[in-house]
């Protein structure tokens, strides 16, 4: 047992949204449907144009009106991404956006940025009709924007990448420098204005960005996912620097999907469902599950009990992992040391870890698309160590890439083509050495029927299909070919509820089964909710282990950070507030008898 | 995976600081290389590689190569692959011959820069406008610009035979001014002469970069430095350079970049047009199909060998206009030249033992050995192999050090406004 | 789209395929038509009237000496393009085929002066030396391009520069050039053995060369192997994303050397017609620049085999018919690689935007088309 308790201090200490494990095919047939009926309840307003409530009017805020959006509207082919969309900030507030993945909050914040231009709807800056064609008009306005994937040059140096576009506040040298430092110790940042960006860490890059557009003297700030990349006490320090930009009038517009980290740092909340407002929140008298009623239109599910299906039949063993690059300069830089898991069949296990510790490679490496340099693989007894990636997957190996974009589909090709993908050397897609588009083309109708991806038709290219509908095809894809060991890294990411819960159900299904499952996950309430065993990497390495039954996130998220290892357990009395929170949030979050397979050597 | 390479954790106390060849230690390379050239000479007794004739004409060879690879600099910089420099350069000869009869040779090379930017703005608008692959879009334009002056060629200028026209070529422009410092070039000669050991060929040298140097040459050589100092020390020069590293992040800070993009292409395209006009009103004096041979492409080669840096351009394009040069000299000193490069790779050889880098040792003394028994056995080179030279080169240095080569983030990219992430 | 009806549901799949076979062809037309706009105005001011000009190209085409002659030109032209468009359907930028090609030549006409066997052997033998020097050469680009990372652009540009040293070294008196050379001026290798020449129909307008079967075989080959079998599927994925092809399991370095030794075999071809079927040596006066030719016609083609036949043809015919122009009227002959550049510029540009509006144009359907349905859905759950 390891106290973890230093790490708790400050925000919300549990996460409150608890993985909704459906068993219900989704009330919502369309992502174009209308959205149900709200859930009005206290402390919920559904938004109109007034643009003022009289009631909780904000700490440091001024009653005056910093940013106003009316009726926003932006199309895209197929997709209306933004509909009618109403939000009103207050001058020196943080505003939280709220929202699940793909319900159009960073279109929106796009439009207020000037990235994209709405088809219809009026953009008020403290009061004063704006037309925004570009970023420039923007920023001229005092609206600045850090963005979720980092926005900076990687061969330019931080100070050319903060004065880039803003030259003519201090021009680029000397004096401008100058300022960088300035700001830089005002804020307690320590940014080094002429190291190289690519040089940096994350933590870094997101200061550099955050210094970018203070040096523009914004007074309007968007965050857009800004914790996606941080772990918990990241997020801590990074809602002081919010706090204290707050105190000093500037107006925070903070983009999240995590209700925690929003209750705790939000002076106002407004909801974004399907492309457009459903409502207006106080986050003093608003409660997680209403917040998460209001994100996902529904009641929410119940989650099932379930039984533990871990067998003792081992799966996939890897043993003592390692990969190490060597640079230009001759530098070793070992991106996985000493990695050693072992999967059963009928067995989840969870990886836990910041993205950028080495998860992608520990998949590249078990899928034999990156080079070991030493340690063994080994599936279902065969040692895979030195195969190339076709022999692993026709060996059983199951793929749900991180990216499907990059990783998972022939973007420009037919789906039936896309089915073929990955599985070119197995029937129903080849006959020999040669394809065999009809079976494929049967197989197709059978996933699209199966997997319920919504499609007009097999012909249609992969691009015009919905994130989630493109999700289902890939899992339907790799479920079809009775894999051994499915590996799904972030499955769930980008895609709406209703897929998200029809992935994890076919996960569970086969899980059943006897699949044994590798799952990487950014989110630990679906690493918790879904797995048997939860491991956590840090810095290349695994190092700490835990059962997601007496762990709390927040543990897990110390884990994360290196500051602990070994086999971690909460204090019960903070599990049991974790879970008296998801409990408000889904009811109960069930707890799974021990059956982890423990593993030794996790983190000495 | 993107996000994770970003990401990945550094292992602690592993400094990325890059290697930087500093000014004191080229300087001691070149006269390192120097002693090298005249102990050679003195041993073979030919001492044409280090004389005045020899560094004027390699600099006049390296002009066109180096405006080609200035032209390539400035559109990479931006994230425009420009293979088009050849065509572009096509129409610097053509219009600077034109222009340069007609008016004067000095408006013949501002008309060059202009059909040279035509062709940039053409390319700019397939790749940047339309978003066409950058390489089809060169393919393209080396197809078109040459097939157009030629055409032109043939239907305008029959009727300048009077003037001096061929049937195939344009009537000669004026020539424009030679630059020789006076006193100076002379009393270098005279110490050059002297075949002292090393002093003369430092003579020999700086005798060959002042006499009967073009003006256009000196022109070139500035506008390297002032490549240098707009693209790394102003506001248009960081913007313009943001584009090719990062266009979307660029965007997001308010830079236009198809601006950007624009105004590099159309200059990379100004200064092939400089490049072509070079050949057509210095090196030559009229117009006539095929003046290029391929410079464009060796100017391209120039600024990879040179790292997208204007320092490293010049180098290379020193250095090619150096073996470009050398097939216009006697065969012997191009033999001489073997032994040169023999002992350089001895010596590089020995260094690398120094350094305990073996395989490296061993291949430099396989290389220095091989030349040394071709020096040995023959009696000239043959002239193909000469032209051939830079391009070897170039494969050379990308094989062996393309982990220090640091091409812009995004070139080649096609960019389109708004749809960044 | 609206209408519930089931029956027309799969109507507009059937359309978004017609319409783009639609596309695909105003692309290439539209070039073509704009292109013959811009080369009148240039005959124009000239002073030439230019449907003089485009008359003699007629006529000369439906001439039988005419017709051959495009079709002789154009089983080069679209060996050249095959060559090119086999790495460009992998997204591998082969500019080297220029360089191949000659050197391949080279080689095997160097073979047929020294070998002379039976026909049945003797022929195969030079066509397999042909592709294996070509192979090999554009392989030197496929392996730094694996093993060192160097972009296939630059290196088979210098590899460019370097076949031609190659070949002037190598295509010297007393190398494989004869010591005492014949009554030409240009220096050549001797005539190649009887036995090395392909056969050729005899017609009312000169001989057709046989090696269009050779052509033909090679299109029918390249369009099963990329939409029927394994490999053409693997690299098809690969020229697509590089990145969805690696996670698939592709063996990306695999495909990246093979891919570059198929094109640079089929390269090896492109100086066959002519070396065995026309001026029998390898000399200083081998047709020139057919490598850049082939990628433009590829393009224009749209790397289908299909298309680059008619593309194959048109540049075929633009060539044969454009060296009349001198001969009947006076016109420059200059005139017809503007018109190809302009084809090749208007037509890339036009199938990048036929892409572009194709795509997005399908996803607004599919968007329609699902609403459409669940509409349907909505209506039959309120009557029930």
């Amino acid at each position: 047992m390891i106290d973890t308790g230093g790490a708790r201090q400050g925000a919300l200490n549990a996460y409150p949204r608890a993985p909704f494990r459906l068993h219900v095919s989704p009330p919502w047939p369309s992502e174009r449907n209308v959205a149900p009926p709200d859930h009005q309840e206290i402390a919920i307003t559904a938004s109109d144009p007034v643009p003022l409530r009289k009631d909780g009017t904000p700490s440091a805020g001024t009653a005056t009106t910093a940013v106003e959006l009316r009726g926003i509207t932006k199309r895209f082919p197929g997709v209306v991404a933004n509909h009618d969309i109403n939000l009103t900030v207050r001058t020196g507030t943080v505003h939280a956006l709220m929202g699940e993945n793909g319900a159009g909050k960073s279109t929106l914040m796009k439009i207020l940025y000037g990235m994209q231009k709405p088809d219809e709807g009026t953009i008020a800056i403290n009061g004063e009709l704006c037309e925004f064609s570009t970023p420039g008009d923007a920023i001229a306005r005092g609206i600045g924007m850090v963005h979720q994937h980092f926005m900076l040059a990687d061969n330019l140096t931080v100070l050319e990448n903060v004065v880039l576009g803003g030259e003519k506040f201090h021009g680029i040298g000397a004096k401008a420098k100058a300022k960088i430092k300035e700001i830089s110790d005002q804020y307690g940042l320590g940014v080094r204005p002429d190291a190289l960006v690519e040089d940096l860490g994350v933590a870094d890059r997101q200061r550099v960005e955050i210094l970018k557009v203070l040096y523009r003297g914004a007074k309007i700030l968007i965050l857009d996912e800004p914790t996606a990349v941080l772990v918990p006490q990241e997020v801590d320090a990074l809602f002081d620097n919010l706090r204290e930009l707050k105190s000093e009038g500037v107006t925070v517009i903070f983009i999240s999907h995590k209700l925690h980290e929003v209750l705790a740092v939000a002076d106002a909340i407004s909801v974004i469902r399907r492309g457009t407002t459903v409502g207006d929140a106080d986050p003093k008298a608003v409660t997680a599950r209403q917040l998460a009623e209001m994100m996902v239109g529904a009641e929410l599910p119940s989650p099932e009990s379930r039984e533990s299906t871990v067998t003792t039949t081992e799966m996939l063993d890897v043993k003592d992992l390692r990969i190490a690059k060597t640079d230009a300069e001759g530098i070793e830089r070992v991106v996985l040391d000493d990695i050693s898991l072992r999967i059963h069949k009928g067995e989840i296990l969870g990886i836990a870890g910041v993205e950028g510790n080495g998860q992608a490679e520990l998949v590249e490496a078990i899928m034999g698309m990156l080079p070991l340099d030493g340690g063994s693989v080994t599936l279902d007894g065969k040692d895979l160590s030195g195969t190339l990636t076709r022999a692993r997957r026709e060996a059983g190996i199951g793929y749900i890439p991180e990216d499907r974009h990059r990783h998972g589909l022939l973007l420009e090709a037919p789906l039936w083509e896309n089915r073929i993908l990955g599985h070119v050397t197995e029937a129903p897609n080849s006959k020999g050495m040669l394809l065999d588009p009809t079976g494929a083309r049967t197989d197709t109708r059978r996933i699209v029927e199966e997997y319920d991806v919504r499609t007009p038709g097999i012909e249609v290219t992969a691009a015009s299909l919905s994130g989630g509908n493109q999700q289902k095809l890939i899992v339907g894809r790799e479920m079809s070919h009775q894999p051994k060991l499915l590996i799904a890294a972030h499955p769930t990411r980008g895609v709406d509820v209703g897929a998200q819960a029809q992935i994890w159900e076919h996960i569970r299904v086969a899980q059943r089964a006897g699949l044994a499952v590798l799952l990487i996950s950014a989110d630990l309430d679906e690493l918790i909710g879904l797995s048997d065993t939860i491991r956590v990497i840090y810095r290349g390495r695994l190092v700490a282990d835990a059962d997601p039954a007496t762990v709390t996130a927040e543990d897990l998220g110390t884990a994360m950070t290196g500051a602990a290892s070994g086999h971690l357990e909460s204090e019960p009395d903070a599990l049991a507030e974790a879970q008296a929170l998801a409990a408000e949030g889904t009811r109960a979050e069930d707890t799974d008898p021990s059956d982890t397979a423990d593993d030794p050597q996790a983190g000495e | 995976m993107s996000t994770a390479t970003a990401a990945r954790p550094k292992a602690p106390g592993a400094p990325a600081k890059k290697h930087k060849l500093s000014w004191p230690v080229v300087l001691l390379l070149i006269a390192g290389a120097l002693v090298l050239f005249s102990a050679v000479g003195m041993a073979t007794g030919n001492h044409s590689l280090t004389s005045s004739g020899q560094v004027t004409a390699a600099l006049s060879a390296a002009v066109p190569i180096g405006m080609a690879g200035l032209g390539g600099l400035w559109s990479e910089r931006a994230g425009v692959v420009n293979i088009g420099l050849e065509g572009m350069m096509v129409a610097g000869t053509f219009c600077g011959a034109w222009a340069g009869y007609l008016v004067n040779p000095w408006v013949g090379l501002l008309a060059g820069m202009a059909g040279g930017a035509l062709g940039g703005l053409l390319h700019a608008v397939i790749t940047v406008t339309f978003g066409v692959d950058h390489i089809v879009s060169g393919v393209g334009i080396n197809l078109l610009i040459p097939g157009i002056c030629a055409y032109v060629n043939r239907i305008y200028y029959k009727d300048y035979i009077s003037a001096g026209a061929g049937a195939n070529q344009s009537p000669p422009a004026d020539p424009l001014p030679y630059i020789t410092v006076p006193g100076l070039s002379s009393w270098l000669k005279g110490i050059e002469g002297h075949h002292w050991f090393f002093v003369s060929d430092v003579a020999g040298v700086c005798a060959g970069l002042v006499t009967n140097i073009s003006v256009v040459v000196v022109l070139a050589a500035a506008l390297i430095v002032v490549t240098y100092f707009v693209l790394w020390r102003t506001v248009f020069g960081l913007r313009l350079r943001s584009c090719g590293e990062n266009p979307t992040a660029a965007e997001s800070l308010g830079v236009n970049v198809y601006k950007y993009k624009y105004l590099a292409v159309i200059a990379s395209g100004a200064f092939a047009g400089l490049g072509g006009a070079y050949l057509s009103l210095v090196a030559a004096h009229f117009y006539k199909d095929g003046q290029t041979l391929g410079r464009g492409f060796i100017g391209l080669a120039a600024m990879i060998f040179g790292n997208w840096m204007p320092g490293g351009l010049a180098m290379g394009a020193g250095l090619f206009g150096f073996t470009d040069s050398l097939q216009l000299r006697d065969p012997e000193s191009v033999h001489v030249l073997i032994l040169v490069v023999s002992i350089a790779m001895a010596l590089l050889a020995l260094w690398q033992l120094y350094r305990r880098k073996f395989t490296g040792a061993v291949v430099s003394l396989v290389v220095a050995g091989g030349l040394g028994a071709w020096y040995a056995l023959t009696d000239e080179v043959q002239r193909p192999l000469i032209v051939a030279t830079p391009y070897v080169i170039t494969l050379v240095v990308l094989s062996l050090a393309s982990q220090r080569l640091r091409m812009p983030k995004a070139d080649g990219q096609i960019y389109r406004k708004g749809q960044g992430k | 789209m609206t209408s519930p009806n089931p029956a027309a549901k799969r109507g507009p799949v059937q359309r978004i395929s017609g319409e783009r076979i639609m596309l695909a062809l105003a692309a290439p037309v539209l070039a073509v038509v704009l292109s013959v706009a811009i080369c009148s105005v240039l005959l124009a001011t000239s002073g030439k009237n230019p449907f003089d000009a485009w008359n003699v190209m007629i006529t000369y085409a439906t001439k039988s000496d005419g017709q051959v002659a495009i079709l002789n030109r154009s089983t080069t032209y679209y060996l050249a393009a095959a060559a090119a468009a086999f790495g460009f359907r992998m997204n591998l930028f082969n500019i080297g085929v220029e360089g191949q090609y000659k050197v391949a030549a080279l080689f095997a006409a160097y073979i047929g002066t020294q070998v002379d066997l039976p026909a049945i052997i003797q022929i195969p033998l030079l066509l397999v030396t042909a592709m294996l020097v070509g192979g090999l050469y554009a392989s030197i680009a496929g392996l730094l391009k694996v093993l060192r990372g160097v972009s296939e652009v630059i290196s088979t540009i210098m590899l460019n520069a370097i076949a031609l040293a190659i070949v002037g070294v190598l295509l010297a008196p007393g190398v494989f050039a004869p010591k005492v050379s014949g009554t030409s001026n240009s220096i050549q290798t001797d005539p190649i053995s009887q036995s090395s020449h392909f056969f050729s129909i005899e017609t009312a307008g000169g001989p057709l060369w046989g090696f269009l079967f050779v052509a033909v075989a090679v299109g029918v080959l390249f369009q099963f192997t990329l939409t029927r079998t394994r490999f053409g599927f693997d690299l098809r994925a690969t020229g697509r994303s590089e990145s969805a092809a690696t996670a698939s399991g592709v063996n990306v370095k695999k495909m990246v050397i093979t891919s570059m030794a198929v094109s640079g075999a089929i390269a090896g071809l492109i100086g066959m017609p002519e070396l065995l079927q026309n001026s029998f040596y390898y000399g200083q006066t081998f047709q020139q620049n057919l490598g850049f030719l082939g990628i433009s016609i590829a393009l224009l083609g749209r790397n289908s085999p299909i298309g680059m036949a008619f593309a194959a043809l048109l540049f075929a015919f633009l060539d044969a018919t454009g060296s009349q122009l001198p001969l009947q009227g006076g016109f420059p002959a200059e005139i017809v690689p503007v018109m190809q550049g302009t084809i090749v510029i208007c037509v890339v540009v036009a199938y990048e935007l036929v892409r572009r509006y194709g795509l997005t144009r399908q996803q607004k359907k599919v968007g329609e088309q699902l609403a459409a349905q669940l509409a349907a859905a909505e209506k039959k759950e309120v009557s029930a």
